[in-house]
C-alpha cells in the first residue's frame, strides 16, 4: 500500500523497518560521508591548484589548467564515473586499474566538482581588490610570495560561501555512486523501499540528506567567520556562535547580522 | 638645494630620469615625449589638473604601469626597458626587482594587507625581500612605527585603525626597506579632513630627518610648499611650468598655472 495514507496507516510498522534495517543504513550514511568527505577534499585541492594555474604568468600553464577544467567541468558525472569503474579496467598495462568503488567515487566527484571549484578560485583571486597586487609589487615581494601571503588568504574568505554551495552540491551528487557500486545513504534506502513504500523511504532520504547538508553549512559557516575575522571583515567565532547557522556568505558587520 | 639644469654639466647620474616616455592607455595619450630628472635627495612635486599624468608618471617609476615607448632610470638602472645594441629590450622581471626594491610607494587608499597585524605588513617585505631576520626586522618596524606615533597599535589590525593612522603605518611600511626614492600619490586625498594633518606632519619630520629623493602628487598646496625642491606644472601631460616653490606659487608665468592655482588655492 502507498501514497499519503498508506504512509500514516504504515507508520508504526515502517518505522519498525527503519530500525531493524538502522546498521545497514548507517553503514550507507558512512559510504556517503565518506565520499563526500574525501571527494570534497580531493576538490579543494584540485580547485586551489587550477585556480592558481588559470592566472599563472606562463601562458603554456594557463591553457593547461584551462583545458582541464573545461573537460571536467563538460563532461558528466555519470559518465566520469563509468569510465573510472568499467572501462579504466579494461585498458592496456600499465593503465588497467580496478579501482575500489570508494575511489572510483572519491575520484570522480573530486575531479568534477573541484573543476567548478577552481572557476570560483579563480574568480575570487580576481575580486580581490588591485591595490594589493600594487602594494606588493611596490614592497618588491615576488609574485609567487604575494599570491600565498597576501592574495590568497583574502581570496579563500572571498571564495569560501561558494565552495559551501559546491560542496553541499557534490554531497547531493554523491547520490549516483551506487551506481559503480559503492553502497551508500541512497542504495541503502532503495533497500528499504521495497519493504516500507516509496513515500516513507524517500521523505526519510530527504531528511538524512538535509542534515547532512547542514553538517556542512556548519561546518563552512566556522571557516568563513574565521577567514573574515582574520581579514577583519566580522567579529571572531568564539563571540559570534550563532553566524554558524545562518546563510552561507551573509554579509556581517559589527558583529550583527545584515 | 639641487638643481635640475645643473645635472647634465656634473659627473653624477640624475637619481631618477625620464627619457622620452610615452604612455597611451588604448588611443589615449596621456604622457606624449616627456623628459625630466629628479636629483639625489631632491623632493619635486607634481601638480596640475586630475588626468593631466600625474599620478601616471608615479606608477611608471614603481613599474605598476607598462610603458609605451622610451626609458625610465632610477640610479641610473633602467627600469621596463633598456637599450640593448641599439634596440629596445624589456628588462627581466628579476633584475627589475632588483631596481624597484629602492623604491617606496604610498598609496591613495593604503593598500594595507588586512591579512595581517600592523607589525606582520611592516615587517613583510624586509623579511622576505631584504632578508634580514625578525631580530633585525622587529625592532626596526618598532622603531618606525615610534616615528609614525603608532608604537601603540602594533598588533592592531588595519581594520581597526582610522585612515590616518593606517596611512602612518603604510608610510612606515614604505621606509622599512630603507628605499632611496619614495613615491607619494595623493596620500591625504582619501582621508577625512580633520586626518590630513597627522599624516602631512609625519611626511615633513620625514623629508627633514632623511635625504630620501621624493617625487610627490598631492593637493596640498602648502604641503607641497613646504617640502619640495622644485615644483612642476602639469597640463596634459606636459610640463607646464617648473621652478622652486616660492616662485610657482607666488608669481607663477603661465597663464595655465595662474589659472590652476586660482581655482585650488
Amino acid at each position: 500500500m502507498d501514497g499519503v495514507i498508506g504512509f500514516f496507516e504504515k507508520l508504526g510498522p515502517n518505522l519498525e523497518i527503519l530500525v531493524a534495517r538502522m546498521p545497514q543504513i548507517l553503514d550507507g550514511i558512512q559510504a556517503t560521508v565518506l565520499a563526500t568527505a574525501l571527494g570534497g577534499l580531493l576538490a579543494l585541492v584540485i580547485a586551489i591548484v587550477f585556480g592558481i594555474a588559470q592566472v599563472a604568468k606562463y601562458a603554456a600553464v594557463r591553457i593547461a589548467a584551462r583545458i582541464f577544467v573545461e573537460f571536467f567541468r563538460g563532461t558528466s558525472l555519470v559518465v566520469q564515473l563509468f569510465w573510472l569503474a568499467f572501462v579504466l579496467p579494461q585498458l592496456p598495462y600499465p593503465f588497467g586499474w580496478r579501482l575500489a568503488p570508494l575511489v572510483v567515487a572519491v575520484l570522480a566527484l573530486g575531479l568534477n566538482y573541484g573543476a567548478y571549484g577552481a572557476e570560483v578560485v579563480r574568480g575570487s583571486i580576481g575580486s580581490v581588490p588591485r591595490g594589493q597586487y600594487e602594494a606588493i609589487s611596490a614592497l618588491s615581494l615576488s609574485p609567487m610570495r604575494g599570491m600565498f601571503r597576501v592574495i590568497i588568504p583574502q581570496a579563500w574568505a572571498l571564495m569560501l560561501p561558494s565552495l559551501s554551495n559546491l560542496w553541499i552540491q557534490l554531497l547531493k551528487g554523491s547520490a549516483i555512486v551506487s551506481t559503480v557500486l559503492l553502497y551508500d545513504l541512497y542504495f541503502r534506502v532503495e533497500q528499504v523501499r521495497d519493504q516500507t513504500g516509496t513515500w516513507f523511504a524517500f521523505l526519510f532520504a530527504l531528511l538524512a540528506y538535509y542534515l547532512l547538508a547542514w553538517v556542512i553549512v556548519i561546518i563552512m559557516n566556522a571557516l568563513e567567520v574565521r577567514a573574515k575575522h582574520k581579514i577583519g571583515r566580522g567579529p571572531a567565532l568564539s563571540k559570534s556562535w550563532g553566524m554558524l547557522f545562518r546563510a552561507p556568505g551573509s554579509v556581517v558587520k559589527g558583529g550583527a547580522l545584515v | 638645494m639641487p638643481d635640475n639644469a645643473d645635472n647634465a654639466g656634473q659627473p653624477g647620474i640624475p637619481h631618477i630620469e625620464f627619457r622620452d616616455v610615452v604612455k597611451k592607455f588604448g588611443d589615449n595619450t596621456v604622457l606624449n615625449d616627456l623628459n625630466f630628472t629628479v636629483a639625489k635627495g631632491e623632493r619635486v612635486t607634481l601638480i596640475g589638473p586630475s588626468g593631466s599624468g600625474k599620478t601616471t608618471i608615479l606608477r611608471l617609476v614603481m613599474t605598476l604601469e607598462e610603458l609605451t615607448g622610451g626609458y625610465v632610470f632610477v640610479g641610473g638602472d633602467p627600469l621596463q626597458y633598456e637599450d640593448r645594441g641599439g634596440k629596445r629590450q624589456r628588462v627581466p622581471d628579476k633584475v627589475r626587482r632588483r631596481t624597484t626594491t629602492q623604491i617606496g610607494m604610498v598609496f591613495q587608499h593604503f593598500n594595507l594587507f588586512p591579512n595581517m597585524s600592523v607589525l606582520e605588513n611592516i615587517i613583510e617585505a624586509p623579511l622576505h625581500v631584504m632578508g634580514l631576520s625578525k631580530a633585525e626586522a622587529i625592532p626596526k618596524a618598532e622603531a618606525l612605527l615610534e616615528k609614525v606615533g603608532m608604537a601603540d597599535k602594533r598588533d592592531f589590525n588595519p581594520s581597526q585603525l582610522s585612515g590616518g593612522q593606517q596611512q602612518r603605518v603604510a608610510i612606515a611600511r614604505a621606509l622599512a626597506m630603507d628605499p632611496e626614492v619614495l613615491l607619494l600619490d595623493e596620500v591625504t586625498s582619501a582621508l577625512d579632513p580633520e586626518l590630513v594633518g597627522e599624516v602631512l606632519t609625519v611626511l615633513k619630520d620625514i623629508a627633514e630627518e632623511t635625504d630620501i629623493s621624493m617625487l610627490i602628487v598631492t593637493h596640498e598646496m602648502q604641503f607641497a610648499r613646504d617640502v619640495s625642491d622644485r615644483v612642476m606644472m602639469f597640463d596634459e601631460g606636459r610640463i607646464v611650468e617648473e621652478g622652486a616653490p616660492e616662485k610657482i606659487f607666488s608669481s607663477p608665468e603661465s597663464q595655465r598655472t595662474q589659472d590652476f592655482l586660482r581655482a585650488v588655492l
